[in-house]
């Protein structure tokens, strides 16, 4: 057998074998990691479900432009082709006179008071010609480029009015605003949490091997090559990482069927909770390998470093510097 | 010094100084000693003597300030410091507080010194249940240091230390933390290894086991050494 193997063998055994021995202590670094990594991909899934809902939002709010009945089927095409090929612009619908009177019609069914109105209608139509614009990203300063175009003169002349405008206009500006302000908000906090975390895992680690210097400072006498020693305590905070990641999973996964369960509904308010089922089930596998490697990244550094602390395994170039600090003294 | 004198010591020292603070008194001033292959050194001395100090110059936890040093051929000079866990694999130290480790039991703990200088698993096997034998621990092979009395803690360390077969085996008042009667048994498994043919080298502060060894004996105080006498008992 290759020397090298049987060394790793050896390595990723006796790391194994530690974890075990020293149960209480990994149960411990377990637990922070499974808390931590819960909580962080809580807050993921938490960010993914916030986003849908304000996309759910925005979708429902478009700019409406409202066309005179002068304008010719040229001019309005020529429209429909400027704001496609405006890069702000998701998507563009027209909707005729005979079309949104349909549509007013379907929305009024069991209306009395409409009746007469939509008698008059089917004679002589007063609905306007709509297009309706529905942006990428309904931020004011995301807009700029379309609200430029339905206000240059141009284009200003081809419709009555549009919905992007007056007290409609502030009251939109103020969601969007709110919307990308909570969108920020939450981002932010995934971020602290993953940072606040990291260091909790960290220091977990840190104080682990630190109760266990001495050990370190044993197989450094006996004549164990820095390596061989590190390995072990690297695979041990790697196991950590794999086994709180699987139990985090876990934990979540149990919390969104006892959700779907207790609450019975799909959705809680404005938020969509069947959107954060689908979510999560349609990601699972990246989820899955993005909690083992966020596990694993951070036992095996944390450990790397809190190891290199008591083997005093510093780059050739770092103790050439150091021993000149020493020969100056 | 000959080439002859390097090549048949196992030990050579020669002017050894240690000084830890520049203008302060050295802890190890001009030592100069030379060991013959199967000898058996008692090296007595007050504590602060320097006696730790030598050992731990000897096996190169501490750089000597100046002086050469040569062991079993190795000169401390060229000694890289990459090379420093194979240097040490080639003695064997046995410490006054033992220095086993927690999480393995007596047969890992043995294992471990051969592990880690790329034995195979048969030899390991094969080696470790007879180095037991030769400590009379053989039955305590799956015990925990835990479980065990000082003085069988210190024969697994002997175990550790001589199972690799180094050429000298260093020990570091091995006797300091037990009763008169493991200190015995420690010192006679000591014996038995210097008869099998390893250097043995004992800093000891018990005055007894000098005077009943009749060894050679090299006194140190304040870093010189005062004398040194083949045969001889305990004088401070």
């Amino acid at each position: 057998m290759d020397r090298r193997f049987i060394t790793l063998s050896r390595v990723f055994r006796s790391g194994s074998v530690n974890f075990v021995r020293n149960i209480s202590l990994s149960v411990a670094a377990t637990a922070v990691m499974v808390v931590t990594l819960t909580i962080v991909l809580f807050s993921v899934i938490a960010n993914a479900t916030f986003n849908h809902t304000i996309q759910q939002i925005n979708d429902k709010i478009g700019i409406s432009v409202y066309l005179k009945d002068s304008v010719n089927e040229e001019q309005r095409n020529e429209l429909l082709e400027k704001l496609q090929e405006n890069p702000e612009v998701k998507s563009v619908e027209y909707i005729s006179k005979e079309k949104a009177l349909e549509d007013y019609r379907k929305e009024k069914k069991n209306d009395q008071d409409a009746d007469a109105l939509i008698a008059v209608a089917s004679v002589e139509n007063p609905l306007p010609e709509t297009v309706r614009i529905k942006p990428h990203e309904y931020e004011p300063d995301k807009i700029a480029s379309i609200t430029a175009l339905i206000e240059s003169p141009e284009v200003k002349e081809l419709y009555t009015e549009t919905s992007y405008s007056g007290s409609r206009k502030d009251a939109i500006d103020k969601i969007t605003n709110a919307t990308s302000f909570f969108k920020r908000a939450v981002f932010a906090g995934v971020v602290i949490f993953a940072v606040i975390s990291m260091l909790l895992i960290f220091n977990t680690i840190q104080m682990a091997i630190f109760n266990r210097r001495e050990e370190l400072n044993i197989m450094r006498l006996l004549g164990a090559n820095p390596w061989y020693i590190r390995g072990p305590f690297i695979v041990e905070a790697m196991l950590y990482g794999i086994v709180s990641a699987v139990i985090s999973l876990l934990l979540i996964n149990s919390l969104f069927v006892f959700q779907s369960q207790a609450f019975g509904a799909t959705s809680l308010g404005l938020l969509d909770l069947q959107y954060t089922n689908t979510y999560f089930a349609s990601n699972f596998w990246w989820i899955l390998l993005l909690q083992l490697g966020a596990g694993i990244a951070i036992g095996v550094v944390s450990s790397l470093i809190a190891t290199h602390r008591y083997l005093r395994v510093s780059h050739p170039m770092f103790r050439q510097k150091l021993e000149k600090l020493r020969l100056r003294k | 010094m000959s080439v002859f004198a390097i090549i048949v010591l196992m030990i050579l020292l020669d002017r050894v100084t240690k000084t830890y603070q520049p203008r302060k008194m050295a802890a190890l001033d001009r030592i100069s000693l030379h060991v013959e292959p199967r000898e058996f050194v008692i090296i007595v001395g007050p504590s602060g003597a320097g006696k730790s100090t030598l050992l731990k110059i000897l096996t190169r936890e501490e750089k000597p300030s100046s002086g050469k040093i040569i062991i079993g051929g190795i000169d401390y000079e060229r000694l890289k410091d990459k090379n420093i866990p194979r240097l040490r694999r080639k003695i064997g130290v046995v410490f006054q507080d033992f220095k086993l480790l927690p999480n393995k039991s007596v047969f890992e703990n043995v294992a471990f010194a051969l592990e880690i200088a790329g034995y195979s698993n048969r030899e390991i096997r094969y080696t470790v249940p007879k180095v037991l034998n030769i400590v009379g621990l053989k039955n305590k092979a799956k015990n925990y240091p835990r479980e065990l009395s000082g003085g069988e803690m210190q024969r697994v360390a002997i175990a550790r230390a001589v199972v690799r077969q180094p050429k000298i085996l260093i020990a570091d008042e091995p006797t300091g933390n037990l009763d008169p009667k493991h200190a015995w048994d420690v010192i006679k498994v000591l014996e038995r290894i210097n008869k099998f043919g390893t250097t043995v080298l004992l800093t000891t502060h018990n005055q007894e086991i000098v005077n009943r060894l009749k060894r050679r004996v090299v006194t140190i105080r304040d870093g010189k050494i005062v004398s040194d006498r083949a045969n001889s008992g305990y004088n401070e």
